[in-house]
């Protein structure tokens, strides 16, 4: 299978990766903004010395 | 060793954060799989076409979404009948992934339903129960964040949480209590179904991704969580490790 093919997905390529991108971003999304949340609420108690 | 001792914020901090990277370790190695199954494996479905491949995030989006209402509402009998602080923190460390996975079922189930169905949303039972599901989520968030007294601001969130935890299995038996469009399962994991062995493992694998990662974010949230509320506590300075 050539990489073409993958991404066209029988022509229904908008809803494979419409749904696949959705989820990535949303995990993304996720680990990113509970980043921040645990980095914030660890310095306030000095946690983030090392 | 009392049964109660992991109960306690300070003992579950360091373990909690000791746990979580082998649950995402683990989350991201089924993930790694269950895509390889599902893309370069698993054979393109004979009545559905390609399409079908996202029922490998939706299937276990969805069934996750339930579950971790059901685990919310089990901290939740914990939460009020033996006033454990850390079951109300577990809810709120729970609440925004099952929210995201509920989204993200409507989210994938639509553009599934489009090619599929010919329509992106219809009001059906299952569909429309699984909305509820997000608004209860969404709710319950929304609850806690608004009592600035923490006590009554959980007990408010477990009352809340095990009360509509009814709606989980109005979910999971609506396509058979209803004539929804929504089906049955495409796929089944139980076998007696036409899916080839590699759409039954990525289905697995994805869904055990999803689960271990909702460990791995709940462990990492609920440690926020615990910095946020007991801030100033002795044994948090200097790391509490």
């Amino acid at each position: 299978m050539d990489w073409a093919d993958f991404f066209y997905m029988g022509g229904r390529g908008f809803y494979v990766w419409g749904s696949f991108g959705a989820f990535a971003l949303g995990i993304v999304a996720e680990i990113l903004l509970l980043r921040l949340r645990a980095r914030r609420a660890t310095s306030v108690n000095g946690e983030n010395k090392k | 060793m009392s049964l109660f001792k992991y109960s306690s914020p300070a003992t579950f901090y360091p373990l909690a954060g000791k746990m979580w990277p082998w649950f995402a370790s683990i989350a991201l190695a089924l993930a790694l799989t269950g895509l390889y199954l599902a893309f370069f494996v698993a054979p393109t479905d004979f009545q559905q076409g390609e399409v079908y491949r996202i029922l490998y995030i939706h299937v276990p989006l969805a069934i996750m979404g339930m579950f971790i209402y059901l685990i919310m509402a089990v901290y939740g009998v914990m939460a009020l009948t033996f006033n454990t602080r850390l079951s109300s923190m577990m809810m709120e460390a729970l609440a925004p992934t099952g929210a995201l996975f509920t989204a993200l079922a409507l989210w994938t189930g639509s553009l599934w339903g489009r090619p599929t169905w010919g329509a992106y949303w219809v009001w059906d039972a299952r569909i429309t129960s699984t909305l509820l599901l997000l608004f209860l989520y969404v709710g319950y968030m929304a609850l806690i964040n608004a009592i600035d007294d923490k006590k009554r601001a959980d007990k408010a969130g477990a009352l809340l949480v095990i009360v509509s935890s009814i709606n989980v299995p109005i979910i999971y038996f609506s396509v058979k209590w209803w004539n929804t469009l929504h089906q049955g399962s495409s796929i089944s994991l139980t076998g007696n179904s036409i899916a080839s062995p590699a759409m039954r493992w990525a289905l697995l694998a994805m869904t055990f991704a999803c689960w271990t990662y909702a460990i791995a974010m709940a462990l990492v949230r609920v440690r926020a969580i615990i910095a946020e509320r007991e801030h100033g506590a002795a044994w948090l300075k200097g790391g509490g490790k």
